[in-house]
């Protein structure tokens, strides 16, 4: 079966590369912490951040109004899409408008999310992602595992084996600047030929209609520059009220997710320019409904930092496919079991719920809480697995009251003692890595009962 | 002021030695403390597995365990957690019942800080010690600051091991990473809750630590559970343990 468990645990066959995935991005999460403590008020930035989304999220619609009034008289064109086949479809009919047969396509998760590039390339369309990470996994043909470094999971020794595969690079090269320096001539070259940029949309400012991308390799800046088409694609949430609002949330971003202070590009675009033709597809994709549950709300309020990733003890030790969709991490097990609690059920148990998610967002989402009530939901939809549904009724009723109780801890006391091999063998869980507790002669009940309340 | 003592489940039958460290501490502490005889659980491995719907029967009963306390305490930050956030009752009284006991449920080293205000425990525990901060006791009760937050540090368990003579701290690579226990975590993602035990094993190894301590027995029985796999020199001992030393040695 595909779930989280069954995934992480084919992730951690190799011991080494679970450690070299932890450490890599615990490097990162220490990062962050040193730019947090470099900023006064940090807290405080993160309460204002989370009031403005909360803000954002109330009046969602009169913002997402505002913003399209003042988009259309900066002359961008505004497309709707209730899911994610209508924005496939509207990004397909802008192509085929302009004869597009080449495009290029800086980091945007929500394209992921919409599986645009193999919509695209079934209709006969060449895309080609421009940031290098989202690049290299493009050519492995996988997912990407992680928001912000959507390569992660990968040494820079099978970079160069790509690389050798699919773009003409001797064998075995693993130095990362010759690495770059290839990847960046094969770019290049796509840049040039295509006739189309899509982007994401880190930021849209209602107040002004203008809207911010935020890259590390200026490729979303390349890529527009050089196209006559700029298609830039948000998910409803991506708005916030004023320009002024910026300072707060471009702040907060890069030093949460990478520990910068700050991205190294943090493009504005307000309207075409001469002679480009500029469209921006505003997408819900069952955001609406999300809205509407209040439990889960807050979630919307992400900015796609990938610091709950960075921090979270699971993904370090499962990686980003073991999630198996392309938001990944502590926000994606709820961003994902909200629109699709089939196919993604199993990822709110994917936690120990410890916490350390919910500390570090920027725009403080109570992950862990989320993760709990959604576990609760789950199992209250008859969506649980029915063996640990049998178990947790019997534990239930075993500790529903003290007589039961101490019968309970009879069985369990003689299966330690004339059953020892149900308990230790490969089969239960608990004991494939770990030793059974010894068990005491006496409880502390009966400790007790036996030398404080004489028995009574 | 009455307490009641909480002795989670599985203290009780498995390590009844932190149980009776801490009632034994407590009435050193001069501390009026009762055990209700008819306790069982606090119902979080049901309500972290998605099952709190099935918690009633263990509500119910806690409920009526420890109704009559003017405070409870308990040797367990999870549990303790748990009952804050997620006790209920059914009927007007039961829910009444159930806010008092969340509005005064106490882990044990935050009681011994805040209630009873200890400054001099007089235990003697010359060893090199651990300190593993459980997640739920830590981001949840907030027994000490956290790595994530820029906030000044702060810690209720340290303040009170710092009043045990000849004990020696072991500084932790990463100082508030979780165990991965995790409830039913152990056993639904055995494979990744495991991988984290070791992680956080070998963290308190590498820096020479004796005992791994930590105000909840759930992560230690996981620590120990690998430690004693991997045949490590390293052993675990509830704080309680060790705050109640010098009584132990009387
Ligand atoms: S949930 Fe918070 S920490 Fe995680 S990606 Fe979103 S904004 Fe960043």
């Amino acid at each position: 079966m595909r779930n989280h468990a069954s995934l992480a645990e084919q992730f951690n066959l190799d011991e080494n590369r679970v450690d070299w995935h932890n450490k890599t991005l615990w490097f990162v999460r220490e990062k962050r912490d040193k730019q947090s403590h470099q900023v006064p008020d940090w807290e405080k930035l993160r309460e204002i951040a989370s009031k403005i989304k909360l803000n954002v999220l109330s009046n969602l619609d009169t913002y997402l109004m505002e913003f399209e009034k003042n988009a259309l008289a900066n002359g961008i064109q505004i497309h709707w899409a209730k899911d994610a086949e209508e924005h496939n479809e509207i990004v397909l009919s802008i192509l085929k408008d302009h004869q597009v047969k080449y495009m290029v396509k800086s980091k945007s998760m929500l394209t992921e999310e919409c599986h645009l590039n193999e919509y695209l390339e079934k209709n006969g369309i060449e895309v080609t992602d421009t940031d290098l990470g989202e690049r290299i996994v493009q050519l492995a043909k996988e997912p990407p595992s992680h928001v912000v470094l959507p390569c992660i999971h990968k040494k820079k020794e099978e970079i160069g084996e790509i690389f050798h595969k699919h773009l003409n690079a001797p064998e075995g090269l693993s130095d990362p600047q010759q690495l770059t320096e290839i990847a960046r001539q094969d770019l290049r070259k796509k840049f040039l030929q295509s006739q189309a940029a899509l982007t994401g949309i880190n930021f849209a400012v209602a107040e002004t209609g203008e809207f911010v991308v935020c890259t590390n390799e200026g490729n979303a800046d390349m890529g527009t520059h050089l196209a006559n088409v700029h298609i830039a694609c948000m998910g409803l949430e991506k708005i916030i009220p004023k320009r002024e609002h910026l300072g707060i949330f471009l702040r907060l971003l890069a030093r949460s997710g990478t520990g910068q202070s700050i991205t190294t590009y943090s493009s504005h675009f307000r309207k075409p320019r001469a002679g480009q033709d500029m469209h921006i597809i505003i997408v819900d994709n069952g955001r609406s409904e999300h809205l509407g549950k209040e439990k889960f709300r807050n979630s919307l309020k992400c900015i796609r930092c990938g610091a709950c990733f960075n921090t979270c003890p699971v993904y370090r030790r499962s990686g980003g496919h073991s999630y198996h969709t392309a938001v990944a991490g502590p926000i994606g097990s709820i961003l994902n079991p909200i629109r699709n609690r089939e196919d993604y059920k199993d990822l709110p148990f994917a936690s120990t719920l410890c916490g350390s998610c919910t500390n570090v967002c920027p725009v403080k989402i109570d992950l862990h809480n989320q993760l709990y009530e959604l576990r609760q939901e789950i199992i209250a939809s008859g969506s649980g697995e029915s063996i640990k549904g049998f178990s947790m009724k019997m534990m239930a009723r075993s500790l529903s009251n003290i007589k039961k109780y101490e019968k309970f801890k009879r069985t369990v006391k003689w299966g330690y003692r004339y059953t020892p091999f149900l308990l230790k063998n490969k089969i239960n869980p608990w004991y494939k890595h770990r030793e059974m507790p010894e068990m005491p002669k006496e409880s502390f009940k009966e400790w007790y009962q036996k030398n404080i309340s004489d028995g009574k | 002021m009455k307490v009641g003592l909480f002795i989670p489940c599985y203290i009780d039958v498995l390590y009844p030695q932190v149980g009776i460290a801490t009632y034994t501490l407590l009435k050193r502490l001069k501390v009026d403390i009762v055990y209700p005889m008819g306790q069982t659980c606090c119902g979080q491995p049901m309500a972290n597995s998605g099952y709190e719907y099935l918690a009633c029967g263990t509500n119910k009963n806690f409920i009526q365990q420890f109704k009559e306390f003017d405070k409870i305490v308990a040797p367990s930050g999870s549990c303790v957690l748990h009952i804050k956030e997620h006790l209920k009752g059914e009927s007007d009284l039961e829910k009444n019942q159930a806010l008092h006991i969340q509005n005064n449920i106490y882990e044990l080293t935050e009681f011994l800080t805040d209630v009873v205000k200890v400054e001099n425990l007089k235990a003697s525990f010359p060893h090199k010690v651990g300190f593993h901060q459980s997640c739920h006791g830590q981001r949840g009760l907030h027994l000490s600051g956290m790595s994530e937050l820029t906030a000044p540090y702060f810690s209720k368990p340290e303040q009170l091991l710092q009043q045990v003579e000849g004990i020696e701290w072991v500084k932790l690579d990463k100082k508030d990473e979780c165990c991965g226990f995790g409830g039913t975590f152990c056993v639904t993602e055995e494979t990744v809750s495991s991988k984290m035990g070791k992680d956080r094993l070998a963290d308190h190894e590498k820096n020479g630590a004796e005992y791994i301590t930590a105000c909840d027995m759930s992560c230690l029985m996981h620590l120990e559970g690998i430690a004693n796999r991997e045949k490590s020199h390293v052993k675990v001992i509830h704080i309680a343990e060790i705050l109640n030393t010098q009584n132990a040695e009387q």
